[in-house]
């Protein structure tokens, strides 16, 4: 019931935020109707980096207890976290044609996301290559710990390397700052809690999903074991 | 002059809540295959 509850919150929320940017929120000078892509494409790298964050606590906290249930919440997290970041480079590209006039440039903020995007590629090679799964459910655990160090990175790199792509808060290195009116602030605001929010339904679908798997997976090799006996 | 692109703003749209959908289908297709 809480789930379905989240569900609808989650569409509604999202429904909204979407109405909001497109017909309440200002057109940007200087870009036009893309910059409003901003919002959705900064709240999906956001989720995006919450769920490598949650892999990475479960990663700890699987190493800790060997409990099947951490690793399922670590392969959410892995899962979702990869999917929203593959949205957030893409809608990025889409953005910057017309600003950038490229879709594509290998300056750091891109480079080290890409970089990331390939790194958790590799989490799911490493699972899918192990098939004893003590081995795989530690192996899948150690590398989310290691491969978080990849998303601090991403995130500070505009801070780091002078780079075109503009920065939210604080001060870069050569790109723009960004001045949002209070309109903007709130309609950025708006479209975070609501990727937030839809990134909590999936997370909790996600874990539920592979705790059935896990349940489907003993149930297989039980089967398996009585027709061999 | 605020240049027209509107296009691209869509086709922003589109892949961000395209892929959201896509995905929370995929979710409800191996939740189903499952039982």
């Amino acid at each position: 019931m809480a789930l379905v509850l989240l569900d609808g919150l989650a569409v509604a929320a999202t429904a909204f935020a979407l109405v909001w940017v497109i017909f309440f929120t200002p057109r940007e000078a200087v870009m036009g109707d893309v910059q409003k892509v901003f919002y959705f494409h900064v709240s999906a790298a956001w989720v995006g980096m919450l769920g490598f964050l949650l892999a990475f606590i479960s990663g700890i906290r699987f190493l800790r207890s060997r409990n099947a249930d951490r690793d399922a919440s670590g392969l959410a997290g892995v899962e979702i976290g990869f999917v929203f970041t593959l949205l957030a480079i893409v809608s990025g590209s889409i953005w910057a044609r017309p600003i950038w006039n490229t879709w594509w440039t290998w300056e750091p903020r891109l480079t080290t996301a890409f970089v990331m995007l390939l790194v958790y590629a590799a989490y799911f090679i490493l699972r899918s290559s192990v098939d004893e799964w003590e081995k795989k459910r530690r192996y899948s655990a150690i590398f989310a710990i290691i491969a978080f160090a990849s998303v601090p990175f991403t995130f500070i790199s505009i801070r780091l390397f002078r780079t075109i792509h503009p920065v939210l808060f604080g001060s870069g290195s050569g790109g723009d700052v960004f001045q949002m009116t209070p309109r903007m602030l709130f309609a950025f605001g708006l479209s975070l809690a609501a990727f937030t929010i839809l990134f909590t339904a999936l997370y909790w679908h996600r874990c539920l999903l592979a705790r059935d798997q896990e349940n489907a997976r003993i149930e297989e090799s039980r089967l398996q074991w009585e027709e061999e006996k | 002059m605020t240049p027209d692109t509107t296009s691209y703003m869509i086709a922003g749209f589109a892949v961000i809540f395209g892929g959201v959908i896509l995905y929370a289908a995929s979710l409800f297709w191996r939740s189903k295959r499952l039982k």
